[in-house]
């Protein structure tokens, strides 16, 4: 069952790619095109959202089989929950497509699932035992409506770097080119830093050392890509004898705060190359690249769905990620609240997307401000997910 | 009139937020904990067994000035004031001041070794389970309360006292 | 106080500072002439705060009358939360560190900066808490300053609309026709199908729905001013407990925070692990680098209630109340009061057994039970041998002046001083035990006390509390929640339609979806005959 489960969940990666491509057809493949622009739209539009769909379905499928495995809802460490993340953003768009029957925004918000769920795949992915706080129905409750509310709230950042793709001017180096570039190369090395993690995984990288830390602890630390980054007086221990480089300054002390610089480096520089090839092959930065593509596009449209997707993923996301979190809070660690770093960034989230909408509504923020505030979100999101599990880790880091 | 209403609206509705605060914030930063026996209230009564196993009751103290104290042996503060209270215990005791020193829940052999070794006169109870010590809301030790003869507690100190100030505090409670 | 009052020419009387006429909609400020589109935000109405600045009070007020503020508030709160999350707050630090200097050993020099600007404790500082304060305020009064005009402009408006609001609308077109149709018979028909309210008043007809869903906002912000409410009615006396109660296996505990009333005792705690070769989970435990991964942590628990009063010292009278295995996520809940699960302590020394030997024969006469928590002065063994206990130090260490002292009532580290009597030595041997120490202080002993075993037990962290707060954070949270669906998943739509000798004018707003509402004037307009309006927005 469990292998089963992981086979549906590569079929519906591959045809999400595949989605994305026939959206990316729709948009442009003047090749391709045979009819009209209005029926070609119409036509490859249709195509990738039944792909989409179809796609979903599989995910579906990986998430009720694994959970049949497990014993427990799939949504119970970074593996689960990301993988899960990038199904609600499918699923956000699906509904959100529905009733706009927009292209443009499944060209951008597939891919952002797609390396939402590339990105869920460096992480554990066996099926995991519930410790005693786990245990609860409100795992599935506060998990799938927490992600269902990101998920919406993501296609808004799809729809804003949609409406700055095409809106920011591009005959200029300015604030917003640099800016929406540096947007570009923060998804590149995503990309970047998934197929390095993979790929050294793949290969069997490992390399062992023993330090000690501020606790004045012998220390072990495995690293799993090669060591630019050491433990300050580290010493090499067993596995694949390369590096470090450098050793990371004294003042980091944290916790494996050596390994986490060393990963960050690793996803800055591969995405660093990776974005210099691109840029080499395009001869203009990406942003002023994809700019023609979006000619067409009605910008109001694509406004109006950044501000809806905030406006229907707002309330699903105080529900999930503060109502019920709270609830269950309350049951499993006495108080419904308790400034975990989680619940913190749960609650700046909420505070960002409310200051959002009366930035929004009251003081007429629109258009390119607006699709800003929707990318900034999304970060936050992102911070939330990736960086406070990762490196502030409190109550929540089940992974 | 219209006008004046609107200022009316304003000013209590802002009155009340201020108010509201106001009293939160004393409660959070200034305010001692509730449920802790303080200087004014009426000392608790409470009956405690001593070390030869008798039954004492703090309200047959009436019209005897009580020095209430709680100590323990692993307690180095605790320790260093007993030989100055002995000492003062003999002296007032004509004069109607009472020592009621309580063990903060030890085994009754190391409290009875204790009070052995330290020849100590006065009575010393046994809190079994801290019962009495969390009555009191007596937190790091040592803690002593001056009961007046009317049974009503006039200062709470938590501090290991001279020999001087004991003298001062017994003076106090003279009846 | 005339002069504070705008009277439009369709005769109504507006409060100063109205931009749209309540009751007609004509522009009141600005060029009438002008093309650009009505500011449609609140109808145009008057903000009261705007319109006087007299007293201190006034002042205030409008400062938190302003959305700007509110915003700032917003990102203020947003920032200082973020930065509380650098470093963990002093609660999440391990117990017994000295904050002081936890953070400059663990994070260097932006640790003691972190530590030094108090953000240690950030989410409890009397700046954060005035933060929240503020932001209340700033709900109340914005909220209360909006919603009264535009209660009373959306009350107040009028069938019929002047010819410049509603050619200064988004959506606005002028259908050319000849004859009857669409008669506005018809045209109600159409919008009442699609579930407008109508009402036609010489020549002209207004459909409006989901006017609710302007109030939205305000509803959800009573939500939020109730659940702050809740959040500061924690401080006031009795509404909140959150006591730690540690209680060991067999042990019957006063329950701190009851006001004396309950008591609490422990048949034993569980804890389990999951099998680290069970098929489903065997590649997880062993990928986690742990050696068992826990899977219920269990208290069996009884409750128990005094009766009637008691004095403080005295044994209380107990009556069962019922049975709880307290596990996480599963408190035992009676009255206001939950217990939850929340630490355990394995194998504390209980009692100590020994037996008491002749040395050189190694023979026993008689084996004694030590319980750490009440030793008693004389255990009998065999005819004519005992053993006194002269002193016991629950937590063994020499003090500064070189005396046997115990650190706490704990028994980590037992000791006793015992007394060996026997019929060679009636008067006895004076012997110091202790965990893995035999001393012979007072020269050389013919017996000895020879350890058997321990017996231990495990202790129970468990949490107490009493939340009177949580159904006043309920209620809000729900009204919250319905405020903010009211507002966001309805839409406020209206259309203005004019019959003019052979035109038809339809004028039409939407406070948000604009795209619902083109879609709805598509299918209107298809089924009347009148032209598509066109969105103005875009015509520049």
């Amino acid at each position: 069952m469990a292998q089963l489960s992981s086979n549906l969940l590569y079929i519906s990666f591959f045809i999400y790619f595949a989605a994305s491509l026939v959206f990316a057809i729709s948009l442009l493949g003047k090749k391709w095109r045979k009819s009209d622009e209005v029926t070609h739209a119409k036509k490859w539009g249709r195509g990738g959202f039944i792909l989409s769909s179809i796609g979903f379905l599989f995910q579906l499928g990986y998430f009720i089989t694994r959970w049949i495995a497990a014993g427990h809802a799939p949504v119970s460490n970074l593996f689960e929950f990301t993988t899960f993340f990038g199904m609600a953003m499918v699923f956000a768009f699906l509904m959100i497509y529905a009733i706009y029957k927009s292209n443009v925004i499944g060209v951008f918000a597939m891919p952002v699932a797609l390396i939402v769920i590339a990105y869920a795949s460096v992480f554990p992915s066996e099926i995991q035992p519930l410790i005693p706080a786990l245990q609860s129905n409100w795992l599935k409750i506060h998990v799938t409506t927490a992600a269902l509310g990101e998920g919406i709230l993501a296609i808004s950042f799809a729809a804003g770097l949609v409406y700055l793709v095409k809106k920011v001017n591009q005959e200029k180096a300015s604030k917003s080119t640099f800016w929406l570039e540096a947007v570009m190369y923060t998804l590149i090395s995503t990309i970047a830093f998934v197929i390095i993690a993979l790929s050294f995984e793949a290969a069997g990288y490992s390399s062992t050392y023993e330090f000690v830390d501020v606790n004045e602890q012998q220390t072990t630390v495995e690293y799993t890509i090669p060591t630019l980054i050491g433990p300050k007086d580290a010493s090499f221990v067993s596995g694949n004898e390369f590096g470090p480089l450098v050793e990371a300054p004294s003042w980091m002390k944290g916790e494996k705060a050596a390994h986490k610089l060393n990963t960050l480096v690793w996803s800055m520089l591969g995405g660093l190359a990776l974005y210099w090839i691109i840029r080499l092959i395009l001869r203009k930065r990406i942003g002023a690249a994809l700019q023609p593509a979006l000619k067409n596009v009605n910008e109001e449209l694509v406004d109006e769905i950044q501000y809806r997707a905030v406006a229907i993923g707002f309330p699903v996301f105080t529900l999930g990620a503060l109502i019920f979190a709270m609830i269950w809070a309350q049951a499993a660690w006495t108080r419904f609240w308790g400034w975990d770093p989680k619940e913190v960034w749960a609650l700046i989230t909420w505070l960002f997307y409310a200051a959002y909408l009366h930035l929004r509504l009251s003081r007429g923020w629109q258009g390119e401000k607006s699709a800003w505030l929707a990318v900034v979100g999304f970060i936050i999101i992102m911070l939330n997910l990736v960086v406070v599990n990762l490196v502030i880790s409190g109550l929540h880091s089940y992974a | 009139m219209k006008k004046k209403n609107r200022l009316v609206v304003r000013t209590v509705i802002l009155a009340a937020v201020l108010l509201a605060v106001g009293y939160t914030f004393y409660t959070n930063f200034f305010a001692n904990d509730s449920g802790v026996v303080q200087a004014g209230d009426k000392a608790p009564n409470f009956i405690l067994t001593d070390l030869e196993g008798n039954e004492v009751e703090l309200k047959d103290y009436r019209g005897k000035g009580v020095f209430l104290n709680f100590w323990a042996t692993y307690c180095e503060p605790c320790k260093d004031e007993m030989p100055a209270m002995d000492k003062k215990y003999k002296e007032y005791k004509e004069k109607g001041v009472e020592i009621l020193a309580v063990n903060v829940s030890e085994p009754k052999l190391t409290a009875k070794s204790f009070a052995d070794r330290y020849k100590l006169s006065f009575p010393v109870l046994l809190d079994k389970g801290n019962d009495v010590t969390n009555h009191y809301g007596v937190g790091p030790i040592p803690v002593t309360f001056l009961i007046d003869k009317d049974g009503k507690v006039i200062q709470k100190t938590e501090a290991s006292l001279s020999e001087e100030v004991i003298d001062e505090y017994m003076k106090r409670i003279q009846p | 106080m005339s002069n504070k009052t705008i009277t439009c020419e369709c005769g109504h009387v507006n409060p100063y500072g109205t931009e749209i006429c309540e009751a007609c909609g004509k522009p009141l400020q600005g060029d009438l002439e002008s093309k650009k589109l009505l500011n449609m935000r609140y109808e145009g109405s008057a903000r009261r705060s705007q319109t006087y600045k007299t007293t201190i009070i006034d002042k205030v007020w409008n400062f938190f009358s302003s959305v700007k503020v509110g915003i700032w508030i917003i990102v203020l709160l947003l920032v200082s939360s973020a930065i509380g999350t650098i470093f963990p707050q002093e609660m999440y630090i391990p117990p017994l560190s000295e904050p002081s200097e936890y953070y400059r050993e663990q994070y260097g020099i932006p640790g003691q900066l972190f530590y030094d600007l108090g953000f240690h404790n950030l989410y409890g500082s009397w700046w954060y808490m005035l933060l929240i304060a503020a932001l209340g305020l700033s709900l109340i009064v914005a909220s209360l300053d909006r919603f009264v005009p535009l209660y009373r402009s959306l009350k107040k408006q009028r069938t019929i609309r002047h010819e410049s609001f509603m050619k200064r609308q988004k959506y606005f077109g002028i259908t050319k026709v000849e004859g009857e149709n669409p008669t506005l018979s018809k045209l109600k028909e159409v919008l009442r199908k699609k579930k407008y309210h109508v009402k036609e008043e010489d020549g002209h007809l207004f459909a409006e729905k989901n006017r609710f869903s302007r109030w939205g906002p305000y509803v959800n912000h009573i939500g939020l001013i109730i659940f702050l409410i809740g959040g500061m009615l924690r401080f006031f006396p009795g509404m909140y407990v959150d006591e730690v109660l540690w209680i060991k296996e067999d042990e019957t505990k006063k329950i701190k925070g009851t006001e004396e009333a309950y008591y609490l005792k422990s048949d034993g705690f569980i804890l389990e692990t999951y099998d680290n070769n069970d098929e489903k989970f065997k590649d997880a435990i062993e990928q986690s680098g742990q050696e068992v991964v826990a899977k219920n942590y269990q208290t069996d628990a009884v409750l128990y209630k005094q009766v009637g009063d008691r004095i403080p010292g005295t044994e209380p009278e107990l009556e069962k109340v019922k049975e709880h295995p307290i596990q996480v996520n599963k408190p035992l809940k009676f009255d206001d009061y939950a217990i939850y699960q929340v630490d355990y302590k394995l194998n504390e020394l209980q009692s100590m057994t020994f037996t008491m030997d002749k040395k050189d024969s190694g023979e026993s006469f008689g084996e004694l039970t030590i319980d750490l928590y009440n030793p008693k002065d004389e255990y009998k063994l065999d005819e004519g041998y005992r053993v006194e206990v002269m002193d016991y130090f629950p937590d063994f260490e020499f003090n500064d002046k070189g005396e046997p002292t115990t650190k706490s009532k704990i028994p980590n580290n037992p000791a006793f001083i015992l007394r060996m009597i026997s019929p060679d030595h009636p008067d006895g041997e004076v012997a110091f035990v202790a965990i893995r120490k035999n001393l012979e202080p007072l020269g050389e002993n013919d017996y000895k006390m020879s350890f058997q075993n321990v017996d231990t037990k495990n202790v129970s962290g468990l949490v107490v509390r009493k939340d009177n707060t949580l159904w006043i954070l309920g209620i809000g949270g729900a009204i919250f929640m319905i405020g903010v669906i009211q507002g966001m998943y309805w839409n406020h739509r209206r259309i203005w339609i004019r019959r003019k000798e052979d035109e038809v004018w339809l004028a039409s707003h939407t406070n948000k979806n604009w795209y619902g509402l083109k879609r709805e004037l598509e299918t209107i307009t298809e089924k009347t005959g009148i032209d598509m309006p066109q969105d103005q927005s875009e015509q520049k």
